[in-house]
């Protein structure tokens, strides 16, 4: 069974920005939300608290990074780019500086409904030039994005994930490039976050019917290894993806583009809010409602095949982590 | 034009407000109401307020070294114009990046730019913007977008003062951006924060681009709403450059000092309340419009017209 790790960030940061006093981490008011109200409390000198007020947040952590510093900025996902997009822009992205804007409860991960789910920061970040994007798909890349992000020269946004959180992986955040979960020949499933643990339920029933499933995870979304896609693509029957985000201008987006630019042709299904807000609930309530599920995975790679799959939500329930395999090994879940 | 070391204060005010006047009509339009209003806090700013070091950058501006990124080393900012970075040297961050004709003329005034650096001003592929941007003269940060700037030179100052670093910096700005959110969430957490290292001067001359701010969204007392959130603030006279003197001087412990300017719009050029309140940006209707406007103001400034033709 897949090991579960309680609020792995809270540790991850403190460990890692106290053994470099240039780390700032910044808060407005959801510091104990972010799980670094332990590091404000042991550690004061290297924590600022900016308050309600993610405009002046952003641009005094512009000015600070112009001084050397690499503030950590922890809020929602949702509060770092929809009121303070224009400082985004102009005091951070603009001037590429070394601003890290850690983004907590990512999609739909929220109950909080429409005004806390970033359902389109994605797309929007990745419109942004000088941007680098990272997702978390489990509690291993929470642990080790730390460092990646801060190796980034220029602004990055990372979609963090809290409080429980399993381990799928057990090798750290590699930079923009693809993590191999499984070989086959049939289609290729490409999720990022919270999705990838869903595509891993489905990953057993499939290989009982004979499906060849080749399923990547992403964890980089920009810039994006895109050799690595193409080089899993060629000779599929279909592709599907699957994303905790809105399907325009996410990961869904960036996967037809390549496909599209390559000549492919090969049919590919977009998995994730179709378009759509969502709203307040729990997260498997809307996985299940909004088609973000191992379910909604196993339809669409029925489809793509033409075949009825057969496949029921009982057999779907267990994550079979341990049967998973890659020929690289990549994982060794 | 005279460029001793030794100019007044009030000298090199009044030479912003020529260098303004003679670059506005010779190009038919600029921003020429922000000369008027902001020549004496400029003046004092570069003349006696900043501790700066010598020029890093050509004193002739460079083209446009690109846009910022991880791949391009080209990429500068205008800061260079205010010397190098160094713990005893001061930082000057321009808000409104639209005065930036008349950051560039001071630049010229005390020296730190050549005498024809308006030559480049507003040409393709240039540095010398017309609004400023961090690559232009004199600006650091990209400010276009108002009520930004305030809060980055918090966070230089923040970060200053952690470092210990004695340098002040000091930030110009405008009213109207008063009217942003962003600046009352700056001065709550540079008052909460103790950041008082931070030096503001205010062109207070309650004009914007829709014309009187009375008449767009007035501010009431804006010393006392200032005050009221636990900074210290001075409202002055913005011509008189003895109450400047003395504002600048009154900091105090813990707390960032705002010196509220209150200026005319029209300064210097008294013609120009004619066209109140559309003072934002002076251009003309007609030739005879200009060659009014023309004469009128050279004589209030004592510039003979035959200079504005040796463009």
């Amino acid at each position: 069974m897949v090991e579960i790790v309680n609020r792995p960030y809270a540790k991850a940061f403190e460990t890692f920005a106290t053994a470099r006093p240039d780390i700032l981490c910044l808060s407005a008011d959801l510091t104990s939300s972010c799980e670094v109200d332990g590091f404000r409390d042991r550690h004061p000198d290297q924590f600022l608290s900016l308050g309600m007020a993610e405009q002046n947040m952003l641009s005094f952590a512009g000015g600070l990074a112009m001084q050397g510093f690499r503030p950590f900025l922890h809020t929602f996902s949702v509060f770092l780019y929809r009121r303070p997009y224009d400082q985004l822009i102009n005091s951070i992205a603009y001037s590429n500086r070394k601003v890290r804007l850690m983004g907590f409860l990512p999609g739909i991960t929220t109950p909080g409904g429409i005004t806390h789910q970033a359902i389109e920061d994605i797309s929007v970040m990745r419109a942004i030039p000088n941007m680098t994007i990272l997702e978390c798909g489990d509690a291993t890349e929470v642990e080790t994005v730390l460092e990646v992000a801060d190796s980034i020269d220029g602004p990055v946004y990372v979609r963090v994930l809290r409080g429980e959180v399993p381990r799928l992986f057990s090798t750290p955040f590699e930079f923009n490039k693809l993590r191999t979960l499984s070989e086959g020949d049939d289609v290729l499933v490409v999720t990022s976050g919270v999705c990838t643990e869903e595509a891993l339920r489905a990953a057993e029933p499939l290989k009982a019917r004979g499906i060849g499933v080749h399923h990547l995870h992403v964890s980089t979304l920009k810039p994006f290894d895109r050799e690595g896609l193409i080089k899993a693509a060629r000779g599929k029957k279909g592709i599907v993806t699957l994303e905790n985000h809105t399907i325009n201008g996410g990961l869904g987006s960036l996967v037809a583009e390549i496909l599209a630019e390559e000549g492919l042709g090969i049919k590919l299904r977009r998995l994730g809010l179709q378009d759509t807000f969502a709203h307040g609930a729990s997260k498997p309530y809307l996985m299940k409602k909004y088609g973000l599920d191992a379910s909604a995975l196993v339809s669409a790679i029925g489809q793509l095949l033409g075949k009825d799959l057969d496949i029921g939500d009982a057999e779907l329930e267990a994550v079979r982590i341990d049967t998973v395999h890659s020929a690289q090994k990549a994982e060794a879940l | 034009m005279n460029l001793s070391n030794q100019q007044t204060t009030e000298d090199v005010a009044a030479g912003i407000r020529k260098r303004v006047f003679l670059h506005t009509m010779r190009n038919n339009g600029g921003y020429l109401s922000q000369a008027c209003s902001a020549a004496e806090s400029l003046a004092f700013l570069y003349n006696e307020a900043l501790t700066l070091g010598e020029p890093t950058l050509p004193k002739v501006p460079l083209p446009f070294g690109g846009v910022p990124s991880a791949t391009n080393p080209d990429a500068f900012t205008g800061a260079g114009y205010h010397g190098p970075f160094a713990p005893e040297f001061d930082r000057l961050i321009i808000s409104p990046a639209h005065y930036a004709l008349v950051i560039y003329s001071a630049l010229i005034q005390v020296g730190r730019m050549d005498e024809h650096a308006l030559d480049h001003f507003n040409v393709d592929g240039g540095s010398v913007e017309m609004i400023g941007a961090e690559h232009s003269p004199g600006m650091e940060v990209t400010t276009g977008s108002l009520a930004q700037g305030l809060s980055m030179a918090a966070g230089i100052a923040w970060a200053r003062k952690r470092k210990g670093e004695p340098g002040k910096v000091w930030v110009y700005m405008s009213d109207g951006e008063f009217q942003e959110g962003q600046t009352w969430e700056c001065l709550a957490a540079m008052a909460y924060h103790g950041i008082d290292n931070v030096r503001v001067i205010v062109d207070v001359n309650r004009q914007q681009c829709d014309g009187a701010m009375s008449s767009v969204l007035d501010l009431g007392d804006l010393a006392a709403r200032v005050a009221s959130f636990g900074v210290t603030c001075r409202s002055i006279d913005g011509h008189d450059l003895g109450a400047m003197r003395a504002a600048a001087d009154s900091a105090e412990p813990g707390k960032p000092l705002i010196i509220l300017a209150n200026t005319s719009p029209y300064q210097g050029m008294e013609f120009l309340k004619k066209r109140f309140p559309r003072l934002h940006y002076v251009r003309f209707k007609s030739a005879d419009e200009r060659r009014e406007m023309q004469t009128a103001i050279a004589a209030e400034l004592g510039v003979d017209e035959a200079e504005i033709a040796r463009a």
